[in-house]
């Protein structure tokens, strides 16, 4: 019809927001607080209807631009934040929660805390129920100021202790500190989340004071709950603070286990594989086989020396004793057509042998193992090895060449 | 005053008014049943119309309003439009003798005011606001969401749905329907005969005023002077005196928030001339600025083409007789000539000279720009030849640079203003703290973007683009002559381009579907497009608008060749 292109109120701001957001993206803040001054009185205009209101746009939009661009003046965010608490009573403890967001990101924790303290002890009927979930984070944040205030004190108090003296006032404050971080902590990570960070700092608590049990159950629960979104750092806060209390190895695999399973290459592979390998059981050693080539496969543990040693070392070893080629085998299936171009080019030989010679020396045991002395790496670094007369590598060299059909049982 | 009729005890013609608003004959104190209208012929506001029934009505205004009548807002709205135009030049006779009487007529047309107002409708316009009681009891009062949706969209204010929920709830008085008297009533009578008057329409009035005195300026200009804010139209009710307040369903008729379209104020225009049955406007004759060779001219010079073109768009208008005064000059009611677009006409006139000497396939013009060129390089004599190539980068680089302006302007527009508007009293408080914030926020963010106050209105201009011949930088092209693109045939001058592609070989029926033909349907060469984008740009209409115009012009003009074909094509399937 002919009054489509009828330029309305609506379209009007619709073109006005379009240009805010381009201004945006291109960060120029002033720009964009022009637009955003004519768009502000679609205030006065309600629209129900409409997925995101003009106030939530104004909330987020002036938010953006007023930490880049004042970004000095704190005063008028605050300010500004204030009066985006009166605008959505839906929102209200969101618009809290954020604003003491930015006000830690600019170190002013103080305020935050304040405000947090604030926003907790706000009811407004009904509301107050449907904000629940806001309410717990709330609650959570102020749980994990206290944790921090606990920190402080406790670390005066050990600087204290080392010089002899000891203040009973700094003691307590620790300890209330204490009491209102665990309570808030606590009752956020009953709900299920990512909550790494106040789980974390929940059990440092819990160890300070000694709660072992609490400590282990808590970190049992947030890990293997199904309840809870499955996260690798669960398992690996599970697996430290075995660690930390010196926990058979049996129950510190079975921590690393899902880990490998969730995150294969994650950095604790190592540990996982050094463990494994030194297992008297045959079934660990395989697995710890299966860790050490699947974490390689992945491109950020390309140069990683470490790595390539624990398994050089059981590939070794594997060989060695004449048990258990076919885990080899097994392993290597899967991964001949492309661990060479991969791992064991020309390049990459001239490359590792230039940067990192225990590198080259890991990789090319390896590679004279899986594909042979005729290998294009094996040659490059055992040559240049040799010719710079370096012991170990003519022992390398020894070596494949005395396992050299070893490759052809394994690729056959 | 206007009260003529004889008295019915003592047949004297001496009327007076009552306290109670009634007329009573000054001979013999009899007492009638007829009210009197609130129109004052002056055009302010009627002080009076305080007097009006008041015993008749139950509520007391006790914010220090009075009661006042839809038209009386209008008539208000008028006055300011005609004010403005006239600080723009326009003859003071305009306001005083022509729109005062349009305005008039066209309340006596209508019946509200200047004529017998019939008794059934005056108590039924008192029972709609007098009542005091519960809301859904009344059978015969329509219900506020009926009243809602009966009028028009054109300003889709989006409260209606909070405004209406919220209004339910309510069973209070009916001071929460309109600050008016009639408000209600003005939105729920089916007026399709009565024509009833909306914000668009007092555009129309204006622009029947300025036809009638045939004043230079064009529906276009009008419309743009009103965007720009030169004649009051979106926020005019808070010029509107203290006492009349503005709540509830006048918004709906006051407040629009949308821009009228050409189309709109056009039609309404000549529906209205018919209604008030006007006769024969006065004559559009050459020395008219509104006649196609003069506006012609205008054009020519705004698009930066040479003059040496307006030799044939003076052809073109006398060839397809759209020159005639009997075709320029509006006839209200005769429904058989075609409604004359005086600026549109005008436009689409030079788009067919432009597609008879360059015809614009995206092909030709290139080449044609390129033999200039070479021309060019061998002149030495009078002014540059003409090279289209050329023209259309000037004008292209201008045009997108004004189009981002206008864009930009248009998404910063602001709509509201400082007079706060309310559905009813009960929302008031929340809409001054609305207001407050957004004042508020406007300051914050204003300081901000380091542009403190909006700039200043430009003052209002006939031309939008402007080339001076000055400019040495040859980015004008007025004087330029055709010569390079024509050539001599019998000692005349005619153009190297012997084709024409129509824009459509069969017009469209336009009662059916509403146009002649369909822009967007068709792939059209994109000179084509530049060309009518240009225009569309300075009219401030849809391209489509301006191409219909130009299928119209093509098909008068090529008539015997298309009457030939069509004959021959009969004769054929026979």
């Amino acid at each position: 019809s002919s009054n489509e292109h009828k330029l309305n109120f609506k379209k009007s701001k619709e073109a006005c927001l379009s240009y805010i957001q381009d201004a945006l993206l291109q960060k120029q803040w002033k720009r964009a607080a022009e637009f955003l001054t004519c768009y502000v009185e679609s205030l006065e205009k309600d629209y129900s209807r409409e997925h995101i209101g003009p106030s939530e746009m104004i909330w987020r939009l002036g938010t953006e631009i007023l930490w880049h661009h004042s970004q000095n003046s704190m005063k008028e965010f605050n300010c500004f934040m204030e009066q985006m608490k009166t605008l959505g009573v839906k929102r209200y403890l969101k618009v809290c929660l954020e604003h003491v967001f930015h006000l830690l990101c600019n170190g002013q924790i103080d305020e935050a805390y304040q405000n947090l303290s604030l926003a907790e002890s706000w009811r407004f009927g009904e509301q107050t129920a449907l904000q629940d979930k806001e309410m717990k984070l709330i609650q959570a944040y102020r749980g994990l100021l206290d944790y921090y205030s606990w920190s402080k004190q406790k670390n005066i108090l050990l600087e204290q202790g080392e010089d002899g003296f000891s203040d009973l006032a700094v003691e307590q404050e620790m300890h209330s500190y204490f009491r209102k971080a665990a309570v808030n902590l606590k009752e956020i990570i009953k709900i299920p989340g990512v909550w790494d960070i106040f789980v974390k700092c929940y059990v440092d608590l819990l160890e300070f004071y000694g709660d072992h049990n609490e400590a282990r159950q808590v970190l049992n629960e947030y890990a293997y709950n199904s309840r809870f979104p499955a996260n690798p750092n669960a398992h690996v806060y599970l697996y430290q603070f075995l660690k930390r209390q010196g926990e058979s190895k049996k129950s510190l695999i079975s921590a690393l286990k899902i880990l490998h399973d969730i995150v294969p290459s994650h950095e604790l592979m190592i540990d996982f594989n050094t463990m494994l390998q030194k297992s008297k059981k045959r079934k660990k050693r395989r697995l710890g086989l299966e860790v050490i080539f699947a974490a390689l496969d992945y491109a950020g543990w390309k140069e990683n020396a470490k790595a390539w040693s624990c398994l050089a070392r059981q590939v070794k070893q594997i060989v060695i004793s004449e048990k258990h080629l076919d885990w080899i085998k097994q392993e290597w299936n899967s991964r001949k057509d492309w661990w060479p171009a991969f791992h064991f080019s020309r390049y990459l030989a001239k490359r590792n042998w230039q940067e990192n010679k225990s590198l080259s020396y890991e990789k090319a045991l390896v590679a004279g193992i899986l594909l042979g002395k005729g290998c294009k790496y094996f040659k490059y670094v055992s040559h240049q090895g040799c010719k710079a007369q370096l012991k170990r590598f003519r022992m390398l060299k020894k070596f494949v060449n005395r396992h050299n059909p070893v490759h052809l049982r394994i690729s056959g | 005053r206007d009260f003529n009729e004889r008295c019915a005890q003592c047949s004297e013609v001496n009327w007076g008014l009552t306290d109670g608003g009634r007329f009573y004959c000054r001979s013999c104190h009899n007492v009638t049943e007829r009210t009197r209208e609130v129109v004052n012929t002056d055009f302010i506001t009627n002080s009076r119309v305080q007097t009006i029934s008041k015993g008749l009505r139950k509520q007391e205004k006790n914010d220090g309003g009075s009661e006042w009548y839809i038209c009386e807002g209008f008539q208000l709205v008028l006055k300011k439009q005609v004010e403005a135009l006239e600080a723009l030049g326009v003859c003071p006779q305009m306001k005083d003798e022509i729109l005062c009487n349009f305005w008039r007529c066209y309340l006596q047309k209508s019946k509200q005011a200047y004529c017998k107002r019939p008794a059934g409708e005056a108590v039924k316009a008192l029972s709609v606001c007098e009542s005091s009681t519960d809301v859904d009891s009344d059978p015969e009062r329509p219900s506020l969401l009926h009243l809602l949706s009966l009028s028009e969209s054109e300003g889709d204010l989006q409260t209606d749905c909070s405004f209406a929920s919220s209004v339910s709830k309510v069973s209070e008085s009916t001071s929460v329907y309109s600050g008016s008297v009639d408000g209600s009533l003005y939105l729920m009578k089916n007026q399709k005969e009565k024509l009833r008057m909306t914000m668009p329409m007092t555009l129309s009035f204006c622009y029947m005023a300025l036809l009638w005195v045939r004043e230079p300026i064009t529906l276009s200009e009008l419309l743009r002077f009103v965007v720009e804010g030169h004649i009051p139209y979106l926020n005019v009710f808070q010029h509107f005196p203290e006492k009349m307040k503005l709540c509830g369903l006048d918004l709906k008729i006051f407040c629009v928030e949308s821009w009228p379209v050409y189309e709109e104020v056009f039609n309404k225009m000549h529906e209205l001339a018919a209604f008030l049955d006007l006769p024969r406007f006065p004559d559009i004759t050459e020395s008219c600025f509104l006649h196609p060779d003069m506006l012609c001219m205008k054009y020519l010079m705004e698009a930066n083409l040479p003059d040496e073109l307006h030799n044939w768009t003076c052809r073109v208008v006398k060839k397809i007789g759209i020159g005639e005064v009997d075709f320029l000059t509006l006839m209200p009611g005769n429904k058989s000539t075609r409604k004359v677009k005086y600026d549109v006409l005008a436009a689409a006139v030079i788009v067919v000279v432009l597609k008879l000497l360059f015809l614009l396939d995206d092909h030709y013009e290139w080449l044609l720009s390129d033999l200039a060129e070479e021309r060019n390089k061998n002149n030495t004599e009078g002014g540059p030849y003409f090279e289209f190539k050329k023209w259309y980068e000037v004008v292209k680089h201008s045009l997108d640079v004004e189009q981002k302006k206008l864009d930009e302007e248009r998404a910063k527009y602001l709509w509201r203003c400082e007079k706060p508007l309310f559905y009813s009293v009960k929302n008031k408080s929340k809409v001054l703290k609305r207001r407050q914030m957004v004042v508020n926020l406007q300051n914050q963010f204003g300081k901000l973007s380091g542009s403190v106050q909006r700039a200043e209105k430009p003052n209002p201009s006939s031309f939008q683009l402007s080339w001076s011949e000055e400019n040495t930088d040859g980015s004008c092209f007025h004087g330029h002559s055709l010569k390079g693109i024509l050539q001599e045939k019998c000692g005349l001058l005619t153009a190297m381009n012997p084709d024409y592609w129509l824009c459509t070989v069969k017009l469209c029926n336009e009662k059916l579907c509403g146009h002649l033909a369909h822009y967007r349907e068709v792939e059209f060469p994109q000179s084509y497009h530049f060309v009518l984008g240009l225009f569309s740009f300075l009219l401030r209409v849809q391209p489509s608008y301006i191409h219909d115009e130009v299928c119209m012009i093509e098909h008068k003009l090529f008539n015997k060749k298309l009457y030939k074909k069509l004959k021959y094509n009969t004769v054929l399937r026979k």
